[in-house]
């Protein structure tokens, strides 16, 4: 935070070398500078250049943080993707467990329903399939082809 | 060689009583929990809480920070309510993967009834809140608008079973990533006393395994935190659904 301070200081008074005492100088001279208004009226050309110089100094912090806070964001959205794909064994695992999940589910709602209504094989069939299907859904949504149920209206 | 999954069998510790004949004991798996439970405890009370962080207080502090940024970022501020939920099943699976990367332990989140039960407290968090909060239009969540009604009951049944298989890939995802490299490790361990017993060319022919060992924890330690971030992020992901079922 201090480094980050004197470093916009800096950009602002590039003419002076040595950072902490120039920014120290410029304290003590705003301190002056307030303290004299206090006392007695300053001429107006005085007071519309330090309102400038605020202006500047305001219009360059805030340009410095959108760098920043840009700069934050593109990491971020960096360290995502590295930890997305990080692993590809872990990323196929992802999908052929969500094909794996709907076949089985499938495959289950089917064989008992098959064992409710006795309608061997017919349940099974009809259930695998529509399983398989829902597997399939499953793997295009987690790899991202197919769009969410909520995003699809 | 070792049997590469005898790590994973379940001993009795203590036996607490008996439930319908069956026995209710405390096991390795459960004192390894109790290890988890206590381990993210410790984290999260044990720390100071300074302005300026400790190193360990900044370790709570960022998991703290990681999983408010991703609710944020899937849920939104009002999925916030669900941070308990996330936040502890975020903690407990990290804690329980990453103590089991360390040899000699035994791997909670290696059983597929352990990443079950934690599937299914989601999916009945997101079944439950969802028909609490919107009564029957969640339902709406399986017939999708916009499509032709020659087709719909089709896409409902497919939706349903797609719905229905959420738990069971949320778990076994988790499983199977634990179960497969916990079982390589063994297997690649083993080639090492094998190798290593056959004098001394055997020894320098086990340097290799032991290598890919050593690599496959490092592997093993990535994929830890991986899938304790997959199963919290999927975790909102379906949260998100109960919280806006289709329009």
């Amino acid at each position: 935070m201090v480094r980050a301070v004197s470093g916009v200081f800096g950009t602002l008074f590039p003419r002076s070398r040595d950072v902490k005492d120039r920014v120290s100088a410029q304290a003590g001279t705003f301190t002056t500078d307030a303290k004299t208004m206090d006392e007695k009226d300053k001429p107006s050309a005085d007071e519309a250049a330090l309102s400038a110089r605020l202006h500047r100094l305001g219009d360059r912090l805030s340009e410095t943080r959108k760098d920043r806070k840009f700069q934050a964001d593109q990491s971020d959205s960096r360290d995502g993707n590295a930890s997305a794909n990080a692993s590809a064994m872990a990323r196929g695992l992802r999908l052929s467990s969500e094909l794996i999940a709907g076949v089985l589910v499938g495959a289950a709602i089917g064989w008992g329903f098959d064992r409710l209504l006795s309608t061997s094989p017919w349940g099974l069939i009809v259930f695998f399939l529509l399983g398989f299907a829902a597997g399939v859904v499953n793997v295009m949504r987690s790899a991202g082809v197919a769009s969410k149920p909520i995003d699809r209206l | 060689m070792a049997d590469p999954v005898e790590q994973f069998e379940i001993h009795k510790i203590f036996s607490l009583g008996h439930v319908g004949g069956q026995e209710i004991a405390f096991t390795n798996s459960s004192l390894f929990m109790f290890i988890c439970v206590g381990a993210v405890a410790l984290l999260m009370l044990g720390g100071s809480t300074r302005l300026v962080p400790t190193r360990y207080q900044s370790m709570a502090e960022l998991s703290y920070e990681f999983v408010v940024g991703m609710m944020k970022e899937s849920l939104g501020e009002e999925g916030m309510k669900f941070f308990p939920l996330v936040f502890s099943i975020f903690m407990f699976v990290l804690m329980a993967n990453v103590i089991g990367v360390i040899p000699f332990t035994f791997s909670v989140t290696s059983h597929l009834i352990v990443t079950v039960a934690l599937a299914l407290i989601v999916f009945l968090t997101v079944l439950l809140y969802g028909l609490y909060k919107h009564g029957f239009k969640f339902f709406k969540l399986f017939v999708p608008s916009g499509v032709p009604i020659y087709i719909l009951p089709l896409i409902t049944a497919i939706e349903v079973i797609s719905f229905l298989s959420r738990p069971v890939s949320h778990s076994v995802r988790l499983f199977a990533n634990m179960l497969a490299g916990h079982i390589t490790i063994k297997v690649f361990g083993g080639f090492v006393a094998a190798l290593g017993a056959l004098g001394a060319t055997g020894a320098l022919g086990a340097t290799l395994p032991f290598a890919m060992t050593t690599a496959l924890s490092a592997l093993e330690l990535l994929v830890a935190f991986l899938q304790a971030y997959v199963f919290a992020i999927l975790t909102c992901i379906y949260l998100n659904d109960a919280l806006h079922p289709g329009h």
